[in-house]
């Protein structure tokens, strides 16, 4: 029997804000786990900290639920223990893109084969509204009452010149065009990125529902967008008029599993027996 | 004559083969049946500064290096600069009067000087500089007059993968350096060393060397690691093993990577480990304390080198003792242990990967850079006693019977509703079934330890979660709740302590020793042990009656016990590698006892038995304090 979103669903009901783009996301996830029909079992989602990365504890499959800004290792320490499991990351822009971007980096140009969702709301939530590394030049918060002076960091470039293989951006309040989004991402084999614009209706009055319906086009509605063209990918990246969604950058490279000496058996680490390991040998190496 | 025991140094500038030299050196002592122990010395630079490595032989075992030298090789002005002064009479220098010019020098009364044209008979036999090394070594075994051939046969193997030319240049390096030793200088040396056929073969390894054993004997998979002296060399080797053993090994973008990758592993169920010096440590303690919480077995080896920040790169001490115990905010339970030999850095490491599954928890081992980069002649590990053990970790078979026990459970007390209390409240003790009809993975149970599923187990689904949580894995911050995980946490270390078998005192020759044997004891942890146990000896050819307490098990600690041994010590000094003698602090925190005489070191480099002998002779002659017993707080210096 398929799986439908109600396998996936939890007693326990998210308590972000009402009208909060996280549920967007949630019923995305939920969508497209049950469309690609995996095992609940075989699915680790990890998250950082921040009212994103609680998205572990709502949907139900294994989850572990990390430090602000480490997820992204621990999901790669998972996926190389037991390549056979299906490992989506869910994470805010502060955690991915601030305290966590020194790990992102090595991950795109490792290209471990996991799904890497951003919840992007361009500003701190669980803090209470601080100023984020993709919020807009001049935005104020309680630790920019002035304004911030920095350029906001764009995602989708900083992922194309990492060596990403799968480059993507959605917006949580287009469900049926994320679900499809997570489900291209997930089959991708390799590194996989999803920036998702994500509206914080309580902090942030800017980057609001009705700013992104009025900003974002989806990329498919453009016929001479060739998502294998690395250059146009980056052109697209820094449209500002408009903002694209969907997937920018594809490309198949082999995954770092694929090319780990100590995976070479085929056998995920987390079966091999370990009972009787004869290490005869390389003690008479010491010899 | 002098024959088997021997103290030789190798000194020169770095990226001259100083190193390899001494190592070759002590390797083929090995070979001989002799025991070697090794401890190079080395600044924080590629080439240039002054290394050395200096090298003891025996014919039973040695622990540590001597600072009064036989034999010294000079491969440059400096070396003799620095150690013409630690020679013995009768002791001899090897050095190339074409290179180094003696100046205002003075040879110490007794010091031979033997000069041998190094440079070249590098360039003529070995073609070329490069190989001026081996023929110093060749020159050393001709004064000592030791079967050459065991040379000639580990620079075949060194260097096979170099080619042919290598390996014979490098033998006629050897045997250009032999030759003229034996032609010129024969029989005026007063030391020999004297192979002995027969006896079984002995490893020659670091303490670096002996962790890794350990690790892969435990079945370790997953090794993550970021390059730091003194512990890199653990990731060299466990790579250099990935293929034989199937180790996925990951050299991270940084510390906080590589424990937080191991820690991804562990969750998985593969025996995970990562390996650090202080530095990288400071960078690792956040997810300590997630592996504490979301109780996930990792291994984490800590080899420590003098802080604080980047501090003295190369060189050895014990500071981090204090660090380690309590790194990372909040209360939650960690296993310490601290080798203090070749053989606890195996066995430890070995116990470490149990540990962890067993108590799920993070488990470190301390070491430092002494044990980690020295090399010893140790006997080939006994494995017949050793077995892999992970404690509640459950196969699916037993899951499936857990999880259809609690159904019934439930369906008789219930009337078959899974969601019997709720978030955030203590199920039944019979109950394994979480609201979501998912297993209780943080089941509240007498010892602390939940069974425990990994991904992948239908019917195993859990968050396991850094926040603090229920039963279930999901997060709740009722009081009621908070209480009894912390409590259920540290129950896990009641239960670990009682498995842990409490330290003895260690006489004279390793004997077991009693409190009533001594009139002194010694209380130290890690690396000084070696020498401490040498002092033994020392002191009891003076009549003087002393034994050891090494304390290897920092957390769980074993309060009853060590407070009995010291209540009944005569007179007790404490011996560390650092400035604030940090063991001595855990002992008054947890036993009370005030441990007054101290032997401290921390410029860097290692104690030797002499120097902890001399001190302890100070201390003897200046009267000291006499037994400072278990009583109320005292006031220290």
């Amino acid at each position: 029997m398929p799986y439908t979103t109600k396998d996936f669903e939890t007693v326990a009901k998210p308590d972000w804000c009402p009208g909060c783009g996280n549920f967007g996301i949630q019923a995305a996830m939920k969508q497209a786990l049950a469309n690609l029909n995996i095992d609940p079992h075989m699915i680790a989602l990890v998250a950082g900290i921040g009212c994103s990365s609680k998205m572990p504890h709502w949907v139900d499959t294994y989850g572990l639920h990390t430090l602000h800004g480490r997820a992204i290792p621990p999901a790669q320490g998972i996926k190389l223990a037991n390549p056979k499991l299906t490992v989506i990351v869910n994470t805010g822009d502060g955690d991915g893109y601030g305290i966590g971007v020194g790990h992102l980096v090595h991950a795109m140009r490792r290209n471990i084969d996991m799904t890497y969702m951003v919840h992007d709301n361009m500003v701190y939530g669980l803090t209470k509204g601080q100023t984020a590394p993709t919020s807009p030049k001049g935005f104020k918060t309680p630790s920019t009452p002035f304004g911030s002076i920095e350029e906001p960091l764009n995602p989708v470039a900083l992922a194309l010149t990492m060596g990403a293989t799968f480059v993507a951006r959605g917006y949580a309040g287009d469900v049926q065009h994320l679900t499809m989004l997570i489900e291209e991402a997930v089959k991708h084999k390799g590194f996989a990125l999803i920036d998702t614009y994500q509206p914080c209706v309580t902090f942030n009055k800017i980057q609001t529902y009705a700013y992104f319906v009025q900003h974002v086009y989806k990329l498919d509605s453009d016929p001479a967008h060739d998502k294998s063209n690395f250059e146009m990918a980056m052109k697209k990246a820094w449209e500002t008029e408009k903002l694209p969604i969907g997937i920018f950058y594809q490309v198949s490279r082999p995954t770092y599993e694929e090319q780990e000496p100590g995976m070479a058996s085929g056998i995920p680490a987390a079966e091999l027996p370990i009972d009787d390991i004869d290490i005869t040998k390389t003690m008479e190496k010491y010899m | 004559m002098k024959t088997n025991d021997l103290t030789l140094m190798i000194g020169g500038e770095a990226g001259f083969g100083i190193q390899s030299a001494g190592n070759f050196f002590a390797m083929a002592a090995n070979r001989g049946g002799l025991y070697a122990f090794g401890n190079p010395e080395y600044p924080s630079l590629i080439r240039g500064g002054h290394n050395s490595d200096c090298i003891r032989i025996s014919d039973k075992h040695v622990g540590i290096h001597k600072e009064r030298l036989d034999l010294l090789l000079a491969m440059n002005k400096e070396t003799l600069d620095l150690h013409l002064k630690e020679m013995v009479s009768g002791g001899g220098v090897v050095y190339d009067a074409e290179n180094i010019k003696m100046g205002e020098l003075q040879v110490p009364v007794g010091v031979k000087m033997f000069n041998v044209p190094l440079k070249k008979l590098a360039m003529e036999e070995g073609k070329g500089d490069i190989t001026r090394n081996t023929v110093g070594v060749g020159a050393l075994f001709g004064l000592v007059n030791f079967d050459i051939e065991i040379f000639y046969a580990i620079l075949r193997e060194e260097f096979a993968r170099k080619g042919d030319a290598v390996v014979e240049n490098n033998i006629a390096a050897a045997k250009a350096g032999y030759d003229f030793v034996r032609k010129n200088y024969a029989g005026q040396f007063e030391f020999e060393l004297k192979k002995i056929d027969g006896r079984p073969p002995k490893m020659l390894l670091t303490g670096n060397d002996a962790i890794a054993l350990g690790a892969i004997k435990a079945g370790c998979k997953f090794v993550a690691e970021y390059p730091m002296t003194p512990s890199t060399a653990i990731l060299h080797v466990m790579a250099s093993h990935a293929k034989d053993f199937n180790i996925i090994v990951k050299h991270t973008e940084d510390e906080i990577a590589a424990i937080n990758m191991a820690i991804g592993a562990g969750w998985t169920g593969v025996r995970a480990m990562t390996a650090t010096a202080g530095g990288g440590y400071s960078l690792m303690v956040e997810a300590l304390g997630m592996a504490g919480m979301c109780e996930i077995p990792v291994v984490c080896v800590e080899i420590q080198r003098p802080g604080p920040s980047t501090g003295l790169p190369t060189r050895t001490e014990q500071a981090d003792l204090q660090f380690i115990l309590h790194s990372s905010q909040g209360e939650f339970p960690r296993i310490v242990i601290a080798p203090g030999d070749y053989n606890e850095c195996f066995y430890h490491t070995y116990q470490a990967f149990n540990l962890a599954e067993k108590y799920q928890l993070p488990v470190l081992v301390v070491s430092d850079k002494h044990i980690s980069e020295s090399i010893q002649t140790v006997e080939p590990y006994d494995v017949s006693g050793l077995k892999i053990e992970r404690g509640k970790l459950l196969t699916q078979k037993e899951l499936d019977k857990i999880m259809a026990k609690s159904r019934e459970f439930l369906e008789v007390n219930n009337g078959g509703t899974l969601a019997q209390k709720g978030f955030g409240a203590v199920a039944a003790k019979e109950n394994f079934i979480s609201p979501d009809g998912n297993f209780l993975r943080y089941k509240i149970t007498d010892d602390g330890i939940s069974p425990r599923t990994i991904p992948g187990m239908p019917g195993g689904i859990h968050r396991a979660a850094t926040d603090e949580h229920d039963e279930s894995g999901d997060l709740t911050e009722t009081e009621e709740n908070r209480t009894i995980m912390v409590d259920k946490r540290a129950r896990k270390l009641d239960a670990a302590l009682k498995e842990l078998p409490p330290p003895q005192l260690i006489g004279p020759g390793g004997a077991v020793s009693k409190p009533g044997d001594a009139d002194i004891t010694f209380v130290t942890w890690g690396s000084p042990k070696e020498a401490v146990l040498e002092v033994l000896e020392l002191l009891k050819a003076d009549g003087i009656k002393a034994n050891l307490l090494q304390i290897v098990y920092m957390i769980p600690f074993h309060t009853e016990e060590i407070t009995g041994l010291l209540e009944k010590s005569t007179r007790v000094i404490g011996v560390e590698q650092n400035s604030e003698a940090q063991l001595c602090a855990l002992i008054r925190e947890k036993t009370g006892y005030l441990i007054e005489e101290k032997i401290l070191k921390y410029s860097g480099r290692q104690f030797t038995a002499h120097e902890v002998y001399d001190r302890t002779k100070e201390l003897l002659a200046g009267g000291g304090v006499k037994n400072a017993k278990a009583k109320a707080p005292k006031k220290t210096k």
